[in-house]
């Protein structure tokens, strides 16, 4: 396993796709939550149902987006160039080396994903209390101290390398970037677009209770957790269960089919 | 020895033709020969309707509206009242009226216009809490003359009023309103109103002095009996709090207001035969509670009203239960578009991944015109798609919603503005993805960036918590504006509403949204072909 894991960091550092993405995923992140921070304004006087965290961590919802095409390619490309077949010769045992790549991409969506949270709160908590969200107003400071922005921030980690894994695993069942892209773009923003039109209370919280982003991203909320679809943790296991099932048929296909 | 001669070989058979169909003729057998594309293609058509009859079905097991009870099956259907012209329609108010046999008309004089306002102690729906009121008027609080069809609601009308920001306006049959005379009402300030009846037609006149009078409009009411109600009005909308509106849900308590004119110097010519004023509420509407009454006295009606006179214009969460509009029903395009997407990209970046492209471009030498037939393959493959989508998704997706849920009804021109519109935008967001296809030549880098330009900026304005005049300049710059082509229901200026992207109207009017989508495509496909020609395949 050590070397399955040097192989495929290896890989990943030798070509400058991913650190590309890397840095995508940070500045995409930290830049769209510092624009949707900079967008909202709680005018003197009026009531702000606002949850601050929540609203200084909307990045995730565009950076995991390049966390999914960083995933997608870290298999696929070794399928589009042939590649597949030299470390499928050199270490014949494949859930090995699944789980290899499995834990290089995590770790590396780890790394990136704490600078991009880190990157949106600190925009959060600088530019909101300019807009009226402040103290006075009853909008707290954002501070890693406050148990639950600390859930909401290490829960935002998890997730893009939750995402990071469902991805991976699409990606090996399909083995096709482009169509690995689709499915899994498809499967994180259709829920919301669809949920949306749903008229049905039930149906609705149904949608948005087995929709991978939807459902984990229930971790980014700090207030009003009664009207959550899900609570925080279990919206995260949601996620969890996409990603370990994707994973489980990508890496059983990858056993039994000829690659 | 005599050298052989050698003749050059020349095949026997007729040289090919070239030329555009050729390429076109290439292209297609390519793209219909590749199974997965054709499975790619199919599936996009299978999910848009699939989504579509999934909207449709879903109101159906248990919709409760607002606080009150569960109820299911046919009886979901929300009880719209219904306009003239088949649209829902609000119309609750305070009606001083007599008979008004045949023609004839009605003079007013309006001295003043004041209100009341709920005061929200943000209660959100707290039934125990009494109503209390503060002065106010809403800005489209309405007091004037009324010639109408009965006392039935819904029925047709013709209005003049006074208005509380907007000045004297004549209106009828709900969705028509014309502007008169400008500026508030007040004592110093009066205005005269008149209204006319002379066989269907109503028109309405204003007046500053009560000599000088300027006819404002008129109305056409088709089939109205001879016996028609007319007398003075008063009616105010209701009360709308929100206190911010984020994620799309309209988070924010509703109440009546009330509105009060004072009329005098009331002038009647024609057959009034009943010679005496009755003052009723008209409709009981389950969202504004029947407040009204007037006063006479030496010639001065005191009329208050509340409600209103006017389309309905919520979007999804209407009032009154599960209202869907046709573009609800077309709620699987995204599904369509990211696999079509999908598709299109991979029309160029395969041929790339495979070192096909060499072969094509040896065999057609123009760059250009390679491009621009691939294009005219996928844009005509996705638009045939998409028109099979669409009118699948909208034509049992209505069959499968009437008993669950109310459609809004539109007319069947908009229906099809809405279908065809749809597939031409699935059409040219494939034509964009080709050309961002042959830009990046990489698939998963193609479809993320037509993914992330098209259906990421409406995931932005309609569901993230972007505030709604952010979301308005996204659906105006971003090829997302296209979706504008699939509003369903108009935005009336007459009725103040939230028109945000998140209750389905976009700033733009349909075919100027398609046309920035079109500006995209065409942006994408000149650089792409630029490229093509400069760079080595």
């Amino acid at each position: 396993m050590p070397a399955a894991l040097h192989a495929e960091w290896t890989k990943l550092r030798t070509v400058a796709g991913p650190a590309w993405l890397l840095a995508a995923v940070v500045t995409l992140t930290a830049a769209v939550s510092a624009l949707t921070v900079q967008a909202n304004r709680c005018p003197a006087g009026a009531v702000c149902a606002v949850d601050t965290t929540r609203l200084s961590l909307t990045g995730v919802q565009i950076g995991q987006a390049v966390v999914a095409v960083l995933a997608v390619l870290v298999i696929s490309n070794e399928y589009s160039t042939g590649m597949i077949r030299v470390t499928l010769a050199a270490m014949p045992r494949r859930a090995v080396v699944l789980a290899a790549k499995a834990a290089v991409l995590s770790s590396l969506v780890l790394a990136a994903g704490v600078l991009a949270v880190a990157g949106s709160l600190l925009a959060g908590r600088l530019i909101l209390p300019g807009h009226g969200f402040t103290p006075a107003h009853g909008f707290a400071l954002l501070s890693p101290a406050t148990p639950s922005v600390l859930r909401a921030a290490a829960g935002s980690v998890l997730y893009l390398a939750l995402i990071a894994l469902l991805s991976l695993g699409t990606a090996t069942i399909v083995r096709d970037s482009a169509v690995a892209v689709g499915i899994v773009l498809g499967l994180l923003y259709l829920f919301p677009i669809v949920a949306n039109v749903v008229g049905n209370a039930s149906w609705h919280r149904h949608l948005e209770q087995i929709g991978p982003m939807t459902a984990g991203l229930a971790i980014q909320a700090t207030t009003g957790l009664r009207s959550l679809p899900i609570s925080p943790w279990a919206g995260l296991g949601v996620l969890a269960a996409w990603a370990a099932g994707a994973l489980l048929v990508g890496g059983l296909l990858l056993r039994l089919r000829d690659a | 020895m005599t050298a052989p001669t050698m003749t050059p070989y020349r095949s026997d058979a007729p040289p090919g033709r070239d030329g555009f169909a050729q390429l076109v003729r290439a292209e297609w057998t390519k793209f219909r020969t590749v199974r997965g594309w054709l499975i790619g293609t199919l599936i996009a058509a299978l999910v848009t309707m699939g989504l579509g009859w999934f909207a449709g079905v879903g109101g159906s097991s248990s919709c409760s509206t607002g606080n009150g009870p569960a109820r299911s099956g046919r009886s979901c259907a929300p009880t719209f009242t219904q306009g003239p012209g088949g649209e829902p329609v609000t119309d609750n108010f305070y009606f001083v009226r007599q008979p008004l046999a045949g023609n004839g008309s009605i003079t007013v004089r309006v001295t003043s216009l004041t209100g009341q306002l709920p005061i929200m102690n943000n209660h959100l729906g707290n039934p125990n809490q009494q109503e209390q009121f503060r002065p106010g008027l809403q800005p489209w609080a309405k007091a004037g003359l009324i010639i109408k069809d009965g006392t039935a609601q819904g029925s047709a009308y013709a209005a003049i009023m006074v208005t509380g920001d907007h000045g004297v306006r004549f209106q009828s049959d709900y969705t028509q309103d014309t502007p008169g005379l400008p500026g508030a009402v007040s004592a110093a300030s009066p205005r005269w109103l008149r209204l006319t009846r002379s066989g269907d037609t109503i028109t309405g006149y204003d007046s500053a002095d009560g000599t000088h009078w300027t006819q404002v409009g008129s109305a056409r009411l088709n089939g109205l009996p001879k016996v028609a109600e007319a007398g003075l009005f008063a009616t105010s909308p209701i009360y709308q709090s929100f206190t911010e509106n984020f994620g799309g849900g309209s988070s924010g308590s509703e109440e009546p207001s009330t509105a009060t004119g004072v009329f005098d110097q009331v002038g009647l010519s024609g057959s009034w035969p009943a010679g005496a004023w009755t003052g009723s509420y008209v409709g009981s509407g389950d969202y504004s509670p029947g407040i009204g009454s007037y006063r006479q006295s030496q010639g001065r009606f005191t009329v208050t009203g509340s409600g209103d006179i006017a389309p309905v214009v919520s979007g999804p969460s209407g009032p009154g239960g599960p209202v869907i509009t046709i573009a609800n029903l077309l709620i699987g395009t995204f599904a369509g578009l990211i696999a079509l997407i999908v598709v299109a990209t991979l029309f160029i970046t395969a041929e790339y991944r495979r070192g096909l492209i060499r072969t094509t471009l040896a065999a057609s030498p123009r760059r250009g015109r390679v491009l621009a037939a691939k294009a005219v393959v996928i844009g005509s493959a996705s638009f045939v798609t998409g028109l099979v989508a669409a009118a699948g998704a909208v034509a049992v997706g209505e069959q499968i919603a009437r008993s669950r849920q109310f459609i809004f009804p539109v007319s069947w021109a908009t229906e099809l503005r809405i279908v065809v519109g749809t597939a031409a935008l699935i059409a040219v967001v494939a034509v964009l993805a080709l050309a961002a296809g042959a830009m990046v030549r990489r698939s998963a880098a193609g479809v993320t960036l037509v993914i992330a330009i098209v259906v990421l900026p409406y995931f932005l304005a309609i569901i993230a918590a972007l505030p709604d005049s952010v979301a308005d300049w996204i659906v105006r710059l971003t090829p997302a504006a296209a979706f504008a082509v699939q509003q369903a229901v108009p935005a009336y200026p007459q009725v103040e509403a939230i028109y945000s992207p998140a209750g389905g109207y976009y700033p733009l009017p349909p075919w100027a949204g398609l046309l920035v989508l079109c500006g995209w495509a065409a942006l994408a496909l000149t650089a792409a072909i630029w490229l093509l020609r400069r760079r080595d395949a």
